[in-house]
């Protein structure tokens, strides 16, 4: 009797268990998101963000996985999410490959998905939509503001590029490249990578300094911390840069570090890639809910940022309340 | 004539060779753009430093050199290689930077500890890694390589969880003091040239030098001797450990910072390289350190040289890789006998006419 009664009492929680969810988010909208990991300040700003706009309070449930840069983990989180059958699947890719059987799943079981952030390398018939930022169009900016900066000043740039083949080195390269191709008076004098490091940064500009000794004055480094160890070779040379130097710095990522250099104005101009995209994906979702067309592909703004003194139509001047006002 | 003969047979004379033969790489290019030829020997003083390419060599090629040392002692003792030091380098990072930021902390301007204590607790560190490997390559009898492998992948990993997975700033000016400038020469050459020249003269000194190639000719012979072979070679994997220890200290002065992820990364090969370079057995016994040292800023001046010419990113391993083969082809043994034979036969020839 008392263990026929412990049995009905399990079987009973049980059930109460299962049907709570369904009770609870009856009205609310699923949606699973597999995110990358938590390796950067920048991911952990992304992650947050989704947070913030998939609440409750807007009337979506969300089920975040951090894969930690597993690749093997993060497809098991998208067959989970195709199992609990959610309403929508989000995946922010950790490898561009691999993704055809999973995401004919997806599509067999009649659940949209949407990739988020990086690119993908399947067919654009398996999944639904994609949402993300572009290097390239990074790369584009920078060129854009520099040409503003100088107006019809001549331009020898010195590029430290990211790692050799890295999508953000890449497509930064090729952005720039390709603005700096409209402009005869522009010559890049030398491009060599320092591998997204402080270290590789110092030693490429202290390399650099020696070749083209008073000959440049645009230096344009891939990322932030590439940035910081350009200015200390450059102040060990004695050279001065930002915007009361002899150099124009532009930097990359827009970091908390980065933007407080630019705000110092040793940084000219930080072009960012941005982390606060939910608010755009959650605009796809509202109009597939709603039935309604909406972009296969959409680019989350990317800003940039130039140190006080300057003005421009392409990025935001900095003050100690963008810096305060920073999500990451 | 048998002035230049006994030159060549010198042991040092290949890897002086192959160092200078590099750098006439500079002069070629150097006069085939129109330059002045001799540009890249100029040494200089500009804004109170030492500034010229020669210095960049010796300022960014002391990490390697110091690591050099520590290298060269364990191959000549155990016939194998400690593949850990890269990360040994990073776990200091991070256990100086945690001790000088405090835990949590990213930014600071200002010391938690004192310096001396953050220096002192990594250089610790990295001695008790190297006595750790040396252990299990002496007393457990683990392969060399299998036994570094450990702190190969556990070293980072560690440091990387001591601050955190994140670059921990430590901007204070006495901080960056050692992979700045001392006066006018930058620091970092200062350090590496106190560890050589105290490695130099232990091993001139004492007979440290004489047990360790013994050991590594023959452990057991040495024993039978009466030397106590396991404690020399642990010996020489702390001395490693510990000079990948000062080799971190100076990457993390330089940038302020740990960044662990990178520091170190893949380091432990160039030193590998540098101890073949300077013409040593990686089969162990005997050694040069001097060749070591050598080595080492020839692979330092092959980057400085590839960044010199503008050598793209993406082909310079290539370019790399060639001039090491070269290098290491021409120290060849087989090389080297053909080399002889052929002065030899020009000389027969040169007598005869």
């Amino acid at each position: 009797m008392k263990k026929k009664f412990a049995v009905m009492a399990i079987a009973g929680a049980a059930l109460c268990m299962a049907a709570m969810p369904v009770c609870a988010e009856e009205d609310l909208i699923t949606v699973g998101y597999a995110q990358v990991g938590h390796e950067s300040d920048w991911r952990t700003a992304n992650t947050q963000n989704y947070q913030d706009v998939f609440s409750e309070e807007a009337g979506y449930s969300l089920d975040l996985v951090d894969c930690d840069n597993d690749n093997a983990a993060q497809l098991e989180a998208v067959r989970t999410f195709i199992n609990k059958e959610m309403d929508y699947i989000i995946i922010a890719p950790i490898q561009s490959a691999g993704w055809d059987t999973v995401l004919q799943e997806a599509q067999d079981a009649g659940i949209p998905v949407i990739i988020a952030d990086r690119e993908i390398e399947a067919d654009a018939s398996l999944y639904d939509a994609w949402v993300g930022t572009n290097t390239k169009n990074e790369g584009i900016t920078a060129g854009n503001w520099l040409a503003e900066y100088l107006g019809d000043k001549d331009a020898n740039i010195l590029v430290i590029e990211g790692s050799v083949g890295a999508s953000a080195t890449i497509g930064r390269t090729d952005g720039f490249n390709e603005v700096a191709a409209d402009h005869e008076n522009w010559k890049v004098l030398d491009s060599q990578s320092g591998d997204f490091t402080q270290a590789g940064g110092q030693e490429v500009m202290e390399s650099f300094i020696k070749s083209y000794e008073g000959q440049f004055n645009v230096v344009i480094c891939q990322n932030d911390n590439e940035a910081y160890g350009a200015m200390d070779a450059m102040d060990a040379a004695g050279i001065t840069y930002g915007v009361d130097g002899d150099v124009t710095l532009i930097s990359f990522d827009a970091t908390h570090d980065g933007l407080q250099y630019t705000l110092d104005g040793k940084i000219n101009c930080d072009v960012e890639c941005n982390p606060i995209q939910a608010e755009t994906v959650k605009g796809v979702i509202e109009k597939m809910q709603a039935g309604e067309e909406y972009e296969a592909t959409t680019l989350v703004e990317d800003q940039a940022f130039v140190a006080p003194g300057i003005t421009s139509e392409y990025a935001t001047t900095m003050t100690d309340e963008v810096l305060a006002g920073r999500a990451y | 004539m048998s002035s230049i003969k006994k030159l060549t047979q010198k042991r040092l004379f290949l890897p002086i060779f192959s160092m200078i033969l590099v750098m006439l790489l500079n002069v070629v290019y150097d006069t085939a753009t129109g330059g002045a030829p001799l540009s890249f020997f100029m040494i200089s003083i500009k804004n109170g430093v030492l500034y010229g390419r020669l210095i960049d060599i010796l300022n960014r090629g002391s990490e390697i050199a110091i690591l050099a040392i520590g290298m060269t002692l364990v191959v000549s003792a155990s016939g194998g290689t400690d593949i850990s030091v890269g990360s040994v380098m990073s776990l200091y990072a991070g256990v100086c930077c945690l001790i000088l930021a405090g835990y949590g902390n990213v930014n600071v301007q200002q010391y938690a500890h004192p310096l001396l204590v953050g220096i002192g607790v990594g250089l610790l560190v990295t001695l008790i890694c190297g006595i750790f490997n040396g252990f299990l390559v002496a007393y457990m009898n683990i392969q060399p390589m299998v036994a570094t492998l450990i702190l190969w992948s556990a070293g980072r990993a560690i440091g990387l969880l001591l601050c955190n997975s994140q670059i921990v700033y430590v901007r204070v000016p006495s901080f960056q003091k050692l992979g700045a400038y001392c006066g006018i020469i930058p620091t970092p050459i200062i350090v590496a040239a106190v560890c050589v020249a105290i490695a130099a003269l232990v091993l001139r000194f004492t007979a440290l030098g004489t047990y360790i190639q013994s050991v590594g000719i023959n452990k057991r012979a040495s024993r039978i001797a009466g030397f106590n072979s396991a404690k020399i070679i642990l010996m020489c994997y702390a001395i490693c450990g510990l000079c990948a220890g000062l080799a971190g200290m100076v990457a993390t002065s330089r940038i302020y910072s740990a960044d662990t992820n990178n520091i170190g990364l893949n380091m432990e090969l160039d030193a590998i390289l540098s101890v073949a370079l300077g013409g040593n057995s990686l089969g162990g016994g005997k050694f040069s350190l001097a060749g070591s040292i050598i080595g080492a800023y020839t692979i330092q001046a092959i980057t400085t040289t590839l960044y010199a010419l503008g050598v793209s990113s993406a082909q310079a391993p290539v370019f790399k890789a060639v001039v090491v083969i070269i290098i290491v082809v021409i120290q060849a043994e087989p090389a080297k006998a053909f080399f002889k034979k052929l002065t030899k036969k020009s000389g027969k020839e040169a007598a005869r006419a």
